[in-house]
């Protein structure tokens, strides 16, 4: 045995098989659970009385679980967007030879830095109705003015479209310049030579070039999205009402202080189903290519 | 290097134009931090005569006496102090574990040769996109079956299990650049693969050590969820301390003490992107096209 494992000591099999096991148990494991668990009653230990997909059946009929995959669709959809564009113009500027380069990247970066948590309280604080934008603007006289979105149900949401852009600007910005900054030259001389206007050489040449580049944004964000917590809870905590809940939230809620194992499982598995549905193109193209 | 027409060469009014865009944009970046350094150095009165937007009419240094060493967080008044060295303690540790396990693994998957690499690598590269909900409550059966649930060993262990699929394939992508003959002559001279390991690989490998560390010294210190799950009450990170101090139902603490108390939880990161500088974009840079 010892000899065994001293030889062991001169591969790496050893470690890639350990290695994989850790991953198998408590990644495709944990996962295997939880799906058997979306299959039953449970409540508030694990039972296995197993009921086929009823909680998938009632996560259809509850009220907050569908408010949260329409939130999550449309928040999603305006942040991927949101954060494309402003991340893209910012690169093709700071792609130009700017003056004081250095000082914006930092600027447009440092977000990334910073936690979810604490971007979340700054700008629930700075959108905050009586203490912030809107109270500045009344004080400087236009008593009117309102920008009260973060306490609107109907609006609540578009705040932490703002916050999250605000967080992953630069994210999209930096992948975009990596991108735009290994565009062949050649092209660049042929644009200009054609005289191509700059804004139609980047929307229908550079570009459409750059699709991996998009596409890892994109799955970047994507998963984003889907994983999204710390930013809820800290900006709006799924409010007004339930306003700005999502289907990660409404999973950690219902695992740990709604006490329904089952329904928690279940939309979990809906949860890493999607990301997987997001994934498969992205996976598919990366492997194609490999090859 | 031939690019697009830089400022020099672009027309005036596109160049004002420009400059106001990045100008603009540079500002809503900056805006929430500013209005927390603002605010936290601002006396409670003039917050209550004006807005978040007023500049402070003395600079006063109690907020942040009050956040580090007296706001409450439920019961127990004791500032966010704690939660700082909770925080140190859980991300160093949990840091150092990722990196080596990260490159040993790395480097094992990078000499290992099978046919079935490509699917066990897709198998790696699910796990980085897989939501935690989906694993956090088997995760929490297994801590607790191991005795280390709600513990100071437990959240460590998650964060560096969690992190395992990310920090293996950074270290691999980078290995698999690194000419085999090394490793070959190390093996020649009779070192083990651990030795080799240790004494030929890792020494060269600062550029990505130090890469990996950054990206996980900044997600685990701005970790909200696991450090809420698995750390237990005596080791909560400074991310859920601020929320509590933020949302203390029993006498909220005033604005000025939350936001210093918001600041203190961002300087660490802070710190570390503005020294790092560059080692920070490029983390971000590699770390997001993964696979």
């Amino acid at each position: 045995m010892a000899r065994w494992f001293q030889r062991q000591m001169f591969r790496p099999t050893f470690t890639v098989v350990a290695f994989f096991a850790v991953i198998a148990i408590f990644f495709y494991g944990s996962i295997g659970w939880t799906f058997l668990m979306s299959l039953t009653k449970s409540s508030l230990m694990p039972r296995y009385d197993f009921v086929g997909f009823e909680k998938y059946a009632d996560l259809m009929d509850n009220k907050r679980w569908i408010v949260s995959c329409i939130n999550m669709v449309v928040f999603g959809a305006l942040f991927i967007v949101g954060s494309l564009i402003l991340g893209s113009i910012l690169a093709i500027f700071i792609d130009r030879g700017i003056r004081f380069e250095g000082v914006f990247r930092t600027i447009f970066l440092y977000p990334l830095a910073i936690s979810l948590i604490v971007t979340g309280l700054g700008w629930r604080w700075l959108l905050d109705p009586t203490l912030g934008i809107q109270a500045m603007v009344r004080d400087m006289g236009w008593e009117n003015f309102a920008f009260d979105w973060i306490t609107e149900p109907d609006r609540a949401i578009y705040t932490l479209v703002i916050a999250s852009v605000w967080r992953s600007a630069g994210l999209v910005m930096i992948i975009v310049l990596a991108g735009l900054r290994s565009v062949d030259g050649d092209l660049w001389k042929a644009i200009r030579m054609e005289k191509i206007p700059q804004w139609r050489a980047y929307v229908q040449v550079i570009f459409p070039g750059m699709r991996p580049v998009f596409a890892s944004c994109i799955v970047l964000l994507m998963s984003e999205v889907i994983r999204g917590y710390d930013l809820i809870v800290a900006m709006t905590n799924g409010g007004p009402g339930i306003s700005t809940e999502m289907p990660a939230k409404f999973a950690v809620d219902f695992f740990f202080s709604r006490m329904n194992l089952s329904l928690a499982s279940a939309a979990s598995i809906l949860m890493l189903l999607l990301s997987l549905l997001m994934l498969a193109p992205y996976l598919y193209s990366e492997f194609r290519r490999r090859d | 290097m031939s690019s697009p027409a830089n400022a020099a060469a672009m027309p005036r009014v596109a160049v004002v134009g420009m400059y106001a865009f990045l100008i603009v944009s540079a500002l809503f970046f900056l805006a929430p931090f500013l209005v927390i350094l603002i605010n936290s150095v601002k006396p409670m009165a003039d917050i209550r005569s004006g807005n978040l937007l007023t500049l402070p009419s003395e600079i006063t240094f109690e907020p942040w006496r009050i956040a580090w060493s007296s706001a409450c967080t439920g019961l127990d008044c004791s500032g966010i102090k704690p939660g700082l060295w909770n925080s140190i303690l859980i991300t160093v540790p949990a840091v150092v574990i990722s990196v080596l396990t990260g490159a040993l693994n790395g480097y094992a998957l990078a000499q290992w040769r099978s046919r079935f690499a490509d699917w066990l690598m897709l198998f790696i590269l699910i796990g980085l996109f897989v939501p935690y909900q989906a694993m956090l409550y088997p995760t929490v059966k297994i801590l607790s079956g191991m005795g280390i649930f709600r513990s100071y060993t437990g959240i460590i262990f998650v964060h560096v299990v969690y992190g395992l699929p990310y920090t293996t394939l950074l270290f691999r992508n980078f290995y698999v650049g690194v000419p085999d003959e090394i490793s070959r002559a190390a093996r020649m001279e009779g070192a083990s693969f651990l030795r080799t390991f240790w004494s030929v690989i890792l020494p060269i490998s600062t550029n990505i050590i130090v890469v990996v560390a950054i990206l996980q010294f900044t997600g685990i210190w701005n970790d909200y969820l696991l450090g809420l799950i698995f750390a237990g009450n005596d080791n909560l990170p400074m991310t859920v301390q601020l929320t509590n101090i933020v949302n203390n139902s029993r006498g909220a603490a005033e604005p000025n003490v939350n936001m210093a108390a918001a600041l203190l939880a961002a300087i660490p990161t802070l710190i570390v992107y503005f020294v790092s500088g560059r080692y920070f974009v490029r983390g971000i840079a590699t770390g997001a096209v993964k696979g």
